[in-house]
């Protein structure tokens, strides 16, 4: 009676939480503690399409993996762009990696930013810290596509100057005219000469139209809710504005609960959001 | 007399002395059962070689952070409830290897881990599982299939029981799980154990649950034996141990961030993590690399993990949910709130473990009651 059970089907030969082989392509210093490394794959195929705002798991053989946001440029098919800060075993591990050294790839996962919701309208990005590499393909997209979008209004704060990411290439954006980027920063030392203070200080100061602007933000939750708050305060609806989470992640599929965010799994509904939709989670204390 | 072809919607008889040859029948078959067993004190699930592996003639007495296995008076196969496992653990192993990866020069291959092909019965699946079942069914099947999940459960007969008698942390009636067995079963057996009398009513769901019947003796069903069917189901009905008002509770735990009582259950709660192990729903694991000495091979393993862990959450070396409060707090507001945003259904089947199984008889029907009491309101104007 044998043949009544079900056959046993093949073992899949790969399992689909596991990560493909890419190599260093780069590794460059940011800041300090801050690394931006560039990955192609290894069977020098082309990288699966990413949508700005998407993460991928980076694994480091032996060590294990860590969710760290897509930073490069989207329509860029040859290789990944991550710019991860040394903040554990994982991404500590990662910023050793010389160039030519394997790293394990598996994504792009989650929601990213609405970008085509932003044509025709006044873009308001605003990032604090390490919130500006999730926001830079999107930067990408916009400036790639400018006719199709109004102003776009960057601000971008760290905590120092020293703490600046993509420095070089910020003068450059600073430069163009179809885009302004401000700078600012909470404290600044002698040779500083720009804004000093919290990025919500500047949006007084930021240009848009509010019933047709759509906002963009990335950072740390307080300073996401905060800025929310002011845009909100200078005209800007509720469900114009859009966050990305973070949270520990372990699968990115929305099996293992750990990025669990009021009723949302972070790695799957997000890491982007839409204001409206998580704004009583990211008012309650221990989400 | 010998069934032919028993096909879905069958029922029959099958005596207690003929017990053994429907067990030998599921093993050949070609079936691993797994099922109850007394072990360490308490009714767990382990394998099943012969049915004396049964806790012939065993009961348990449970309350909050109470169980005790007792004697009982006959020689029911099947009178006890449920116990410290759950079949979870046949599905979604507490330790489990994914995958390994060896270096391969500048590179590394990885080969994910073989499935074991050998099918399971779970015997004695009672109703409040079977809904736990197709809750994990969604979970690990409902997205991406997870291949490990998939392959076992795929080739998993289900032996049902209907409940005999209700444990005293039992509310399947409150959730609307059981305990009558009346859908997602392959088997479906009662006990019937009166005067003189020990049989099984036995309900075909599946065609996979009638053809291990094929070579087991078994007798037409009686209308007595119907009737008595229907009276026990209703006795167990009428005398669960807790219950729990189900209207509204998405709503009340999603909309109750605040409420005072989280910080009560708090000063008692050790964050020992027994319910969430216990629960036959809950999934949460976390993942594992496991490096060879030499660092030419690493395994990639899935381990059980809980929402009570102060590790779960942390972000940046800082947990996110650091006080205990915040933790039972997510425990109960996923179980019972937001499971329902994320899985069209509740999280809770009303099985009871948690509560027995909790060191310090923490209870989630008297936590919710409590919840359901409004939280003072704030004085107006900053009076006392
Ligand atoms: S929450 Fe408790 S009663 Fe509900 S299914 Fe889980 S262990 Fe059983
Ligand atoms: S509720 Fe009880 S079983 Fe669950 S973690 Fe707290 S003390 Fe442990
Ligand atoms: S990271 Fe596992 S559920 Fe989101």
């Amino acid at each position: 009676m044998a043949s009544d059970v079900p056959s046993p089907s093949p073992a899949p030969s790969s399992h689909p939480l596991a990560p493909a082989p890419y190599f260093v392509r780069r590794q460059t210093a940011e800041t300090g503690d801050t690394n931006t490394l560039v990955l192609a794959p290894m069977d020098g195929g082309p990288v699966p399409p990413a949508l700005p705002g998407q993460f991928n798991m980076l694994y480091v053989f032996g060590v294990g993996e860590a969710a760290i946001s897509l930073s490069g440029d989207p329509t860029d098919s040859t290789q990944v762009v991550h710019t991860v800060r040394n903040a554990g075993r994982i991404t500590a591990a990662l910023a050793q990696l010389p160039p030519g050294k394997a790293v394990g790839v598996r994504g792009p996962y989650g929601r990213g930013w609405p970008v085509d919701a932003a044509a025709g309208r006044d873009v308001v990005l605003m990032a604090g810290g390490l919130g500006l590499p999730p926001l830079r393909p999107v930067l990408y997209h916009f400036l790639s596509h400018r006719a199709q979008y109004g102003r776009i209004e960057v601000v971008y704060g760290a905590r120092t100057p020293k703490d600046l990411v993509y420095y070089d290439q910020i003068q450059e954006w600073r430069q163009r005219s179809d885009l302004r980027f401000q700078v600012t920063v909470d404290a600044a030392d002698r040779s500083w000469y720009g804004d000093v203070g919290l990025v919500t200080a500047r949006i007084p100061d930021v240009r848009f139209e509010p019933g047709n602007t759509i906002a963009f933000l990335c950072g740390p939750e307080i300073m996401m809710k905060y800025a929310a708050r002011d845009l909100e305060a200078r005209g800007i609806p509720r469900s114009s504005i859009w966050i990305s989470m973070e949270r520990n992640m372990k699968c990115a599929v929305g099996i293992c609960g750990h990025c669990q965010f009021g009723p949302e799994f972070v790695c799957r509904d997000g890491p982007v959001f839409r204001y409206d939709v998580v704004r009583d989670w990211l008012a309650a204390r221990e989400i | 007399m010998t069934a032919a072809s028993p096909a879905a919607g069958d029922r029959f008889l099958l005596d207690r002395r003929d017990f053994s040859a429907f067990l030998t029948s599921i093993r050949t078959a070609g079936y691993r059962i797994v099922g109850p067993t007394v072990r360490d004190g308490a009714i767990v699930y382990g394998d099943i070689q012969a049915e004396s592996d049964l806790p012939i003639g065993w009961t348990e007495r449970q309350d909050a952070g109470r169980y005790r296995l007792e004697r009982r008076s006959d020689q029911a196969l099947f009178g006890y409830v449920v116990g410290p496992h759950s079949w979870k653990k046949y599905l979604f192993p507490s330790h489990e290897r994914l995958w390994t990866a060896t270096r391969d020069g500048p590179t590394f291959a990885v080969i994910s881990e073989p499935s074991d092909p050998t099918p399971l019965a779970f015997l004695g699946v009672r109703a409040c599982e079977l809904a736990a079942l197709k809750i994990t069914d969604k979970v690990f099947m409902g997205g991406i299939p997870d291949p490990s999940y998939s392959a076992r459960r795929t080739r998993v007969l289900r032996v049902a029981v209907q409940c005999g008698q209700a444990g005293g942390t039992c509310f399947c009636v409150s959730m609307g799980t059981g305990p009558g067995v009346t859908s997602d079963y392959d088997l479906s057996l009662t006990e019937i154990l009166t005067e003189g009398r020990h049989e099984f009513l036995v309900a075909v769901g599946t065609e996979a649950g009638g053809s291990v019947l094929r070579s087991v003796p078994l007798r037409p069903p009686t209308d007595e034996a119907d009737r008595t069917v229907t009276a026990i189901v209703a006795h167990t009905a009428s005398s669960m141990g807790r219950s729990m008002d189900p209207t509204g509770l998405r709503d009340l735990l999603l909309s109750n961030p605040d409420h005072p009582r989280w910080e009560r259950v708090a000063k008692r709660c050790l964050s020992c993590t027994n319910c969430t192990m216990a629960c036959p729903t809950c999934f949460c694991h976390t993942t594992e690399e496991v490096p060879s000495l030499d660092a030419e091979k690493t395994e990639r393993w899935r381990r059980w993990d809980s929402c009570f862990n102060l590790e779960f959450t942390k972000l940046h070396a800082t947990p996110v949910r650091a006080s205990s409060s915040s933790r039972y707090r997510q425990w109960l507001t996923h179980k019972l709130g937001s499971w329902h945003d994320q899985f069209g259904t509740s999280g809770c089947v009303g099985c009871g473990r948690c509560i027995t199984w909790c060191p310090v008889a923490i209870d989630i029907t008297e936590e919710v009651a409590a919840l359901r009491v409004p939280p003072p309101a704030p004085t107006p104007g900053g009076g006392h």
